[in-house]
């Protein structure tokens, strides 16, 4: 009873840290741009893919990981320099088409670069099922929690510490604030792409040896760690974490217990629960139109 | 420019064959039933008309959901569930039970619009990205719902249906299907002209400038939205109820996530907050992939470089944007 | 007669006091001007009696019956309309097609008629643009009839929303800073505009900074500070007064 539980949790948990990690990418693009980033989940695919094919080239993973990652910032960098930047101030659907144009478009690439079979990446230590209170799980699981934990301490040190990282909570707080104080806000748009394409990199490329990738991997785990952002309330970092969490372990729990068919729903379920509460998510402050 | 013949006075206003020729209500939709009539001529075969029917029938959806995105300034990612469950209403309504296919349709149409009524008031509450989340995940859920109940759906093979017979007769045929949707995309248009219009047309474009500048002079903004939302929804239906006959089948893939990207992609294209700028991207980018087939595995990276050419170059659409230049052209 | 009464209205944001304990009055047929410095809280004023906002503590009443609490769209009903010191234009619209929004109330709002384009409808309407094409003669932006809302100009967007507001046929007309970033002889007109609508017998409150304005054609002066009352009183009352120009100059300082 309690082991199939700590089952379905751990691998709630493992979901959920890919998820929180998606999210977070939505939340730093947003926070520095007022984007939401609907190819956020090709980062994911990228990381990944890449992973592969180095790996298939004879890099030891060792050197594969950074590399496919960079590869993933460096796009990030090209998608917001040559789409989103050129967009200025466009309306909210116009840069959703954007985002949306550029998932397309990336994954077309990833079709014509790659191919569309699903590829596997070897588990970084083994596959020998680690037993925990009578619950089973993959070591590769430990990995995907731990590097996600990782990477969001990380963060949090490069936004609470850094110089760079609190220019970039200036501009999600004040646009015109961070400009008069001499922040480049052009800098920072590319530097929070640049940085949310690696973090979604990091975690596909975890993620891989578990779930499998394919050219088309990114949309759902895109759509789920926007909804991740979302119930968190956008552009809240810790709110992204929790609502992955959320959404993984809810997912995990529905799969087990309810309905495997309908654990992809269970995400869309949550966030409309919960927007209908609070229309502006878990973490979310609601701000008062003034005119 | 400020001198012509109809300047001011009221009487020119209202008169005048040329002034009549140049509204959308009068002149647009005149030139768009000469197009329908006319493009039969210039279609050579079978799969050329197949085209030209699915494009009517993405006409029609836009043209609805142009109300909400474009007038109503309120964004949907899921109104190809819409379009599906209208779809499966008319699919499942005639084969499983029998129905009479108009009976399906009207059905369809109104189980679709009591849905969306039910949805609306919570979730048009939220706004701009919170508002995507929320339509994204409701058409998410419809979808999966299509794709796993298979016992009434047949899940993600589908649902094959009979020809559409209305009164005993049987319509077949590319003919006969291109005079259906023609017809239906003309009154379309006709309805969407007159609501926009209209006094619930004007409250639907106010609240977009500004919702509190429409409240205080007595516009119920939530349920304009929602009008706009159950409006757009109940065409989608009917479009979706026609494409199943037509199609003669029906998958779950018609009611999701892309599907809905599609429809908005095709709005934006045209040009928001213009009928003619919605029926013109909604033809567009059904046309342009059947071009795109010749490259083949290239197909994805070109239209995804459309989407961003146009709303990095022509933010406005591109009807709009032709339009515009033409005004200035005409101007100079 | 009075027509609406203010009290012991409060609305807190945050720590904030934006208005704070405070009371009045306003006659039916009179311009009731309020004044006071910047963030003194004439807006949030305006904010609470027209529903945008909901007051914290306190409660306003029309013509007797307690109406804080309702939207803004059931105060329209009410016979309540208002202008906006930052503009709210429809910018997709018309000039003509705003004004016409504010006939709202009095179309024919039904989705059926609308769709269908019924005579009834088309007839009303018809006689609506008629009717706001005069209003925007009256408040002296006639020429812009046709031109697009968003390249109207300044001063005309001031005078577009006067109108949106007076084809409601209000009862009360809220106007908040009309005369703001107008030059000298706009303002008079303005001012013109503004004794025109009293002498129809529609009861005007009025905020500004225009002085002349305010002294020239105010029946009732209430002054704001702090979210409070300052004092209140007919425009001779409030020049002599020591505390407003304490106030005023204490701002200015
Ligand atoms: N929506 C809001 N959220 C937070 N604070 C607000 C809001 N609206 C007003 N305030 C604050 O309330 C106070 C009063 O503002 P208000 O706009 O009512 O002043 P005002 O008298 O109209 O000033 P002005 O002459 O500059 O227009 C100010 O301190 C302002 O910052
Ligand atoms: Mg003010």
């Amino acid at each position: 009873m309690t082991s199939t539980f700590l089952q379905f949790l751990f691998s709630g948990l493992t979901l959920g840290a890919i998820y929180a990690l998606a999210g977070l990418g939505f939340s730093i693009i947003y926070n520095a741009s007022h984007v939401i980033n609907f190819a956020q989940g090709e980062f994911l695919m990228i990381g990944a893919m890449a992973t592969v094919s180095l790996v298939g080239l004879g890099l030891p993973l060792e050197l594969a990981i950074p590399l496919a990652v960079a590869i993933a910032a460096a796009v990030g960098v090209a998608l917001a320099r040559f789409a989103v930047v050129p967009a200025g101030d466009a309306s909210v659907v116009t840069v959703i088409i954007i985002t949306i144009g550029a998932s397309i478009l990336l994954r077309g690439v990833a079709q014509v670069v790659w191919d569309k079979e699903f590829h596997a990446l070897p588990a970084f230590s083994g596959t020998v099922p680690i037993s925990v209170l009578g619950a089973t799980m993959l070591p590769q699981s430990l990995w995907v929690m731990g590097v996600s934990l990782a990477a969001i301490l990380a963060l949090g040190w490069f936004f609470g510490r850094t110089m760079a990282g609190k220019a970039m909570l200036a501009v999600s707080y004040s646009r015109l604030g961070a400009q008069l104080v001499g922040v480049p806000i052009r800098r920072v748009l590319l530097t929070s792409f640049a940085l949310s394409a690696g973090l979604g990199a990091i975690g596909g490329i975890v993620v891989a040896p578990i779930t499998f990738t394919s050219y088309e991997a990114g949309v759902m785990l895109g759509l789920k760690g926007f909804s991740a952002a979302v119930l968190g309330g956008l552009g809240n970092g810790l709110g992204a974490v929790l609502g992955g969490l959320v959404v993984g372990i809810a997912e995990a729990m529905s799969a087990g217990y309810l309905s495997s068919a309908y654990k992809d729903a269970t995400a869309f379920v949550i966030i409309l629960v919960v927007l209908f509460f609070l229309p502006n998510g878990l973490l979310g402050h609601k701000g008062s139109e003034r005119v | 420019m400020t001198s012509d013949v109809h300047a001011s006075a009221a009487p020119a206003r209202r008169g005048g064959l040329a002034r009549a020729l140049l509204r959308p209500r009068t002149g647009g939709l005149g030139l768009l039933a000469l197009v329908i009539a006319l493009l039969p001529l210039a279609l050579p075969n079978a799969y050329a008309y197949d085209v030209a029917i699915n494009a009517g029938l993405n006409a029609i959806v836009c043209v609805g959901l142009n109300l909400l995105i474009g007038y109503a300034g309120q964004i949907s990612l899921g109104h190809a569930a819409f379009f599906g469950l209208g779809a499966y209403a008319s699919g499942i309504l005639t084969t499983r039970y029998g129905w009479p296919a108009p009976g399906a349709l009207a059905a369809g149409a109104v189980l679709v619009g009591v849905l969306a009524f039910a949805v609306a008031r919570p979730v048009l509450r939220l706004k701009g990205h919170y508002l995507a989340m929320a339509t994204l995940g409701l058409g998410v859920i419809i979808s999966i719902v299509l794709n796993t109940e298979s016992w009434i759906t047949g899940g993600p093979d589908g649902l094959m249906l009979d020809d559409l017979t209305v009164l005993g007769w049987t319509l077949a045929g590319d003919h006969t299907w291109y005079g259906i949707v023609g017809v239906t995309l003309l009154l379309t248009v006709w309805l969407a002209l007159n609501l926009i219009d209209s006094p619930v047309g004007r409250a639907l474009r106010a609240l977009h400038g500004t919702e509190i500048g429409a409240q205080v002079v007595g516009v119920d903004t939530a349920h304009y939205k929602v009008l706009a939302f159950v409006v757009s929804a109940v065409i989608a239906a009917v479009a979706g109820s026609l494409f199943a006959h037509y199609a003669g089948m029906i998958t779950p893939g018609k009611a999701g996530f892309m599907k809905s990207v599609e429809l908005v992609t095709m709005v934006v294209f045209g040009g928001m907050a213009s009928t003619f700028g919605a029926i013109v991207g909604a033809v567009s980018l059904t046309v342009l992939p059947q071009l795109l087939v010749a490259f083949e595995d290239y197909e994805s990276i070109v239209l995804g470089l459309i989407m961003i050419g146009t709303m990095v170059f022509m933010r406005r659409g591109l009807f709009v944007t032709l339009l515009d230049l033409a005004k200035s052209w005409r101007r100079s | 007669m009075t027509l609406l009464r203010v009290e012991t209205l409060s609305k807190q944001f945050g720590g904030i006091a934006a208005v704070d304990g405070l009371s009045f009055a306003v006659e039916a047929g009179t311009i009731h001007s309020i004044i006071g410095p910047n963030g003194a809280g004439k807006t949030t004023v305006l904010n609470l009696v027209t529903g945008v906002y909901a007051p914290s503590r306190g409660a306003v009443y029309l013509d007797g019956a307690m109406v804080s609490g309702k939207p803004p769209y059931e105060l329209a009903a009410c016979g309540l309309s208002r202008t906006f010191q930052n503009l709210q234009i429809y910018t997709s619209m018309t000039a003509l097609e705003n004004v016409m929004v504010g006939r709202h109330l009095r179309l024919d709002r039904r989705l059926l008629p609308s769709l269908l384009r019924f005579p009834g409808v088309v007839r009303r309407d018809e006689a609506a643009r008629d009717r706001c094409i005069e209003l925007m003669e009256f408040v002296g932006c006639g020429r812009y009839v046709d031109a697009d809302a968003a390249s109207l100009p300044y001063g005309a967007l001031k005078r577009l929303e006067i109108a949106r507001a007076l084809a409601t046929e209000p009862k009360l007309l809220l106007l908040d800073e009309p005369a703001a970033g107008l030059n000298a002889t706009e303002s008079r007109e303005v001012d013109a505009v503004i004794k025109k609508i009293a002498a129809q017998g529609i009861t005007v409150i009025l905020v500004e900074h225009d002085m002349k304005m305010v002294m020239g054609i105010s029946d009732r002066i209430l002054v704001l500070n702090h979210g409070r009352k300052l004092t209140e009183g007919a425009p001779d009352e409030i020049a002599a007064h020591p505390d407003v120009i304490a106030a005023y100059l204490g701002a200015a300082a």
